[in-house]
């Protein structure tokens, strides 16, 4: 499929760039989900503005309080190769590398992936469990969005013409730790069931990806998760918790295949989080 | 429009572009370099894959505009001893039968054995799964990395 026609912009600086923005222009980051869809032409925009290689948003740093900021074009390839600092990088890393091909992950972006808002993918499910919070920037202003309240739905967020995703910010999660697992028929895919957890000393959450809605994070009884499991996960006190907490988030039809799945993920994240 | 000025292959090219046109179009029509293949278009084959700066990228989501400044690779271009290497032992493993991804292929294949993943057959054929190859299974493909592999690592 070839491109629709548009015209190009890569402006040398962040402010450069809000300002071609103001106008009526879509930004172009890694291309990775936008130039399938323009090749579809579900989408068509006039106007992009390639901001993948603005210096301001390809840096990540660890805060004095453990807060990790990340750049939102920083690609899930730098992800993978230990960019991130402080405790969660190893965890990071270890997502980013199992997001689609070294291809894609060598150009697509961290802050794509969010804005792009595909159910399925992966930063949307690990963020949402994190607890992240975006920084947008239009021409003049800046507002800190929780990550729960930018992803609404299928393909869609909170972000407002003009606005541009700058910075991810993930607070410190003192004695953490995570799991994730996916389901996918082919390597690399978008996944059917994709979920990710974790396990404090007190407590234990784990986050379902791959639903019609946003990503759930549902809370879960820390001791049905660090004992012995049965042989099949399916007939276990843990996914009959993660089952019924699914049931009572209402964001499936409880009988379907992908309530299954969405239960079962999550049971081997949560399985995951809590080896030693 | 927009000018661009890349190097390609070792040599440099300057020329102006409309933003539609894809870096694969550029690679295969203006430069008439043809071993770029074109798959799916959509970034699932990894026909088109070259590499970017010394790393693989999809060819065929990329405006060529974007890669303005880079260096690109083409399967014409990759030659050096690990290159040499691996069109050796593709031949000897018949890691290839129509060619259709074998040059996407080979610079999947070149990545892996640089980034030190070659030397086992879990990880090479997790790492290659995003360049479909419809006539080898796979089996001479996996060999011949293999193969680089063990023979370039003590
Ligand atoms: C074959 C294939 C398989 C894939 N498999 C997976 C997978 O398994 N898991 C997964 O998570 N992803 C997968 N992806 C998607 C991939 O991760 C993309 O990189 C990502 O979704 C988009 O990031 P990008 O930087 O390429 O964004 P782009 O494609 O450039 O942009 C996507 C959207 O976000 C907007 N946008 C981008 N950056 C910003 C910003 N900073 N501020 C505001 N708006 C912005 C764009 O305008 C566009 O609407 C796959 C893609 C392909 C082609
Ligand atoms: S042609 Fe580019 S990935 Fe298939
Ligand atoms: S050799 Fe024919 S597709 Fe791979």
């Amino acid at each position: 499929m070839k491109f629709p026609a548009f015209d190009y912009a890569r402006p040398a600086g962040l402010d450069a760039a809000l300002d071609l923005l103001a106008g009526e222009a879509a930004v172009l980051s890694g291309g990775q989900s936008l130039s399938p869809m323009m090749g579809f032409r579900v989408a068509r925009p006039e106007k992009l503005v390639d901001i993948s290689r603005l210096s301001a948003l390809r840096g990540a740093a660890l805060e004095p309080d453990g807060t990790l900021v990340i750049g939102a074009a920083v690609t899930h390839a730098m992800i993978e190769d230990g960019a991130l600092p402080g405790p969660l990088g190893g965890f990071l890393a270890r997502v980013a590398g199992g997001i689609a091909y070294r291809a894609i992950r060598n150009r697509g972006t961290i802050g794509g992936s969010l804005c792009q808002a595909d159910p399925a993918a992966d930063w949307p499910c690990v963020m949402s469990l994190l607890d992240a919070v975006l920084v947008l920037r239009r021409a003049g202003g800046e507002r800190q969005v929780p990550v729960r309240a930018f992803l609404l739905g299928h393909l869609m967020t909170a972000i407002e013409p003009g606005e541009l995703l700058t910075v991810i910010r993930i607070p410190p999660q003192p004695g953490a730790r995570f799991g994730m697992a996916k389901s996918t028929r082919k390597l690399g895919e978008f996944a059917e069931g994709i979920a990710a957890a974790c396990l404090t000393p007190g407590a234990a959450r784990v986050t379902l990806g791959a639903l019609e809605v946003p990503p759930a994070t549902l809370a879960v009884d820390p001791a049905l998760v660090t004992g012995p499991q049965p042989a099949r996960l399916t007939s276990s006190p843990l996914y009959a918790a993660v089952d019924a907490a699914l049931k009572a988030a209402d964001a499936t039809d409880p009988a379907g295949y992908r309530h299954h799945l969405a239960v079962l993920t999550g049971c081997r994240a949560l399985i995951e989080a809590a080896q030693p | 429009m927009t000018d661009i000025a890349i190097t390609i292959n070792g040599t440099a090219w300057e020329g102006t572009v409309e933003p539609r046109l894809s870096l694969a179009d550029l690679i295969r029509g203006e430069l008439t370099l043809t071993g770029t293949h074109l798959g799916c278009e959509h970034g699932v084959c990894g026909a088109c894959n070259v590499e970017v700066d010394g790393v693989p990228m999809r060819s065929c989501l990329m405006p060529a505009a974007a890669a303005d400044g880079c260096a690109i690779t083409t399967i014409e271009g990759q030659y050096g001893e690990m290159a040499e290497r691996l069109r050796a032992a593709f031949t000897t493993h018949h890691a290839l039968q129509c060619g259709f991804c074998t040059s996407g292929m080979m610079a999947t294949a070149l990545d892996i054995l640089r980034r030190g993943l070659g030397r086992d057959e879990a990880t090479i054929r997790r790492e290659l799964a995003g360049n479909i190859c419809r006539c080898t299974g796979y089996q001479g493909i996996v060999a011949a990395i293999l193969h680089v592999a063990q023979e370039t690592t003590p």
